[in-house]
């Protein structure tokens, strides 16, 4: 059974239409990517999944349960996971706390504990706070875990992001960008580190990414959007010598 | 401002580095005990403190701590959580008038009349829960949105308790209630500033707390971590408003007479300024906000009207050279519950390294570029 399952899926905004009829199979371990120009409507699927937008048409269903209607944190602890194409950290927090927030879902007392600091308060937090370290340990940014997370090095915060979309114990990860504004050395390091936490998390992904360099070394499959439609869907192969994906990039030949 | 405060703090850790040092050095278990036994310590000068200070001197304490108890709480809302909430005084109402009517009305017709004083802490309980109560019927709506949405129901919310209150003739209307007997001393002030502490310390610490530091930080971003915002707003903005209740309960019982105007919009408004005052998203910082400002506000008295100037124009001032207050988002270390240091952090680091296997992420380069 496929992990997440989109059907017809389309939103509008007023009267522009940013998405149309998409539709996607997603099996369990597969790692695809989408790419397309800018305002294709790549990062607006990634919100319609997680529930910041409510789809006009359509329906997603993940893991067999639908997502229209519920609520972005409810969808986000079924095991949806995302990072923003434009790093959203909670800047003046610690880098553990970044982390922590990711596992309020997870971490299960009541108000009532909390205020009277009763045994299982003590303890949830304490396996909250170890498990977030070891997260952090695994990711090599346990040493920067008391640091405010704005005064980490860009490539850092983008690894932050990473390990705090991790915490909420996702199965499937949706990474908008994250190759963004970085330089190619941390590109490589991010290539890397996005196969890494495949195979350690056993994790199923979506990367809507920018460069080509990224899409086409780790993805399996490619849909391209333009103007919210998919116009074409392949191995990373096909979507090169595809004539409407050129098309869509560099725009129509004219013979003069 | 920011200048002016700096050389003022340094001096301070300076002349408290031996102090710091000393305590340092003191076997774990004495350092374990030092905090509760402190606590007791000055709840014993509390209790005794009717037989050496006048009752110029006691009410000024009361007031400072039923303004730590009001600034505290309102920093969970304002600071913590970064929405702005300007109808603190309105809850603060809500408890006194339910306490007093408790302790008037309720108690002795319930044949209890000698046992009021001992029923003091269940009157305040109730009209801290009323406010409680009442704060639901704010916040489920207003939450609903985001924004700057809950200043104004805030605000519509504070002046339609005044002109409830001063339409209800049941309970005096403009002319206020009385009849409390003088139940608040500076002990019982003690304790439920200890309560408050201890309990908003607890919730700040806690992935509640921190829940709410997400909500200010970044909303959406929140929400997609996990963070069920609504049930957050709804639980901080509730326990927020019970101890406003708790502190109109206790402001009740120390001036014995109430009217509709103690809880008008400029009482909110002090509120606001200690908060902003002592620090946002700092409980170290209420209680040095609501401290300075209330004493500030004795010295000052031989200005009569006037000095009710001071606390606008001193939140206008704060607001533009020092957005965070005294303490802003930084704590007390002795308000830190103790796993949550960080040097107890940076062991546990250790502890987990040295545990962990062999699959470690491929490594960053850690390099700046933007």
């Amino acid at each position: 059974m496929p992990l997440l399952q989109i059907r017809g899926l389309t939103h509008y905004f007023g009267g522009l239409r940013a998405v149309s009829n998409f539709n996607l199979d997603l099996e369990p371990g597969e790692l695809i990517g989408i790419i397309g120009p800018n305002g294709a409507g790549k990062t607006t699927v990634f919100n319609l999944i997680t529930g910041v937008y409510r789809p006009t048409e359509g329906e997603i269903l993940f893991n067999g349960h639908h997502l229209v209607g519920k609520r972005s944190d409810q969808i986000v602890s079924m095991g949806i996971a995302r990072t923003f194409q434009t790093i959203r950290l909670f800047r003046d927090l610690s880098v553990l706390d970044n982390v922590r927030i990711a596992r309020f879902a997870r971490t299960r007392y009541g108000v009532p504990v909390a205020l009277f600091r009763l045994p299982k308060y003590l303890r949830e937090e304490a396996k909250s706070r170890e498990q977030a370290l070891e997260l952090l340990d695994l990711l090599g940014l346990a040493d920067q875990a008391n640091w405010v997370a704005s005064s980490l090095p860009y490539g850092l915060q983008r690894r932050l992001e990473i390990a705090r979309a991790l915490a909420t114990e996702p199965r499937l990860l949706l990474l908008d960008e994250p190759a963004a504004g970085m330089n190619p050395g941390e590109i490589a390091e991010l290539m890397e580190l996005i196969q890494w936490i495949r195979r350690q998390f056993d994790l199923t992904i979506i990367l809507i990414e920018h460069q080509m360099r990224v899409v086409m070394g780790i993805c399996e499959r490619i849909k391209v959007l333009d103007f919210g439609e998919t116009i074409a869907e392949g191995t990373p192969a096909e979507i090169q010598n595809n004539p409407r994906v050129i098309e869509a990039y560099l725009g129509e030949e004219v013979v003069v | 401002m920011t200048q002016l405060l700096t050389p003022i703090r340094n001096a301070l850790s300076r002349a408290l580095a031996p102090l710091h040092a000393a305590y340092a050095s003191l076997p774990a278990p004495v350092r374990r005990w030092t905090m509760p036994a402190l606590l007791v310590f000055f709840f014993v000068i509390a209790l005794l403190s009717p037989s050496f200070l006048n009752l110029y001197w006691q009410q000024i304490l009361i007031y400072v701590g039923i303004n730590i108890i009001l600034t505290a709480s309102l920093n969970l809302v304002n600071g913590y959580m970064g929405e702005f909430s300007v109808g603190h005084a309105g809850f603060m109402a809500v408890g006194a008038y339910v306490a007093s009517i408790m302790t008037v009305w309720v108690f002795p017709r319930w044949g209890l009349r000698e046992y009021v004083p001992y029923l003091f802490p269940l009157a305040l309980l109730i009209g801290g829960l009323a406010a409680g109560l009442t704060s639901l019927i704010i916040a489920v709506p207003s939450f609903r949105t985001r924004g700057d949405y809950l200043a104004i129901v805030t605000l519509a919310w504070n002046m339609i308790v005044k002109s409830v209150l001063e339409n209800v003739d049941a309970i005096g209307g403009p002319r206020g209630f009385m009849g409390m007997q003088k139940l608040t001393s500076v002990a019982w002030v003690y304790v439920w500033v200890v309560i408050t502490i201890f309990i908003l310390r607890n919730l700040v610490y806690s992935n509640f707390g921190r829940g709410t530091l997400s909500i200010r930080e970044d909303e959406i971003a929140a929400s997609l971590v996990s963070v069920d915002t609504r049930k957050v707003k709804i639980t901080v903005f509730v326990v927020a408003s019970f101890f406003a209740g708790i502190a109109g309960g206790l402001f009740a019982h120390i001036i014995q007479f109430i009217n509709p105007r103690s809880f008008s919009i400029l009482k909110s408004t002090e509120t606001l300024v200690m908060v902003y005052l002592g620090g946002i998203g700092s409980l170290g910082g209420s209680i040095l906000g609501a401290t300075i400002y209330t004493v500030l506000l004795e010295l000052l008295r031989p200005l009569q009207v006037w000095r009710w100037v001071i606390g606008p124009l001193l939140l206008v001032f704060l607001m533009i050279f020092r957005p965070r207050g005294i303490m802003g988002m930084r704590e007390w270390r002795f308000l830190i519950p103790p796993e949550e240091r960080p040097e107890v952090i940076d062991a546990l680091k250790e502890r987990i390294r040295k545990k962990r296997g062999p699959a470690v992420a491929p490594a960053a380069s850690v390099g700046a570029s933007e």
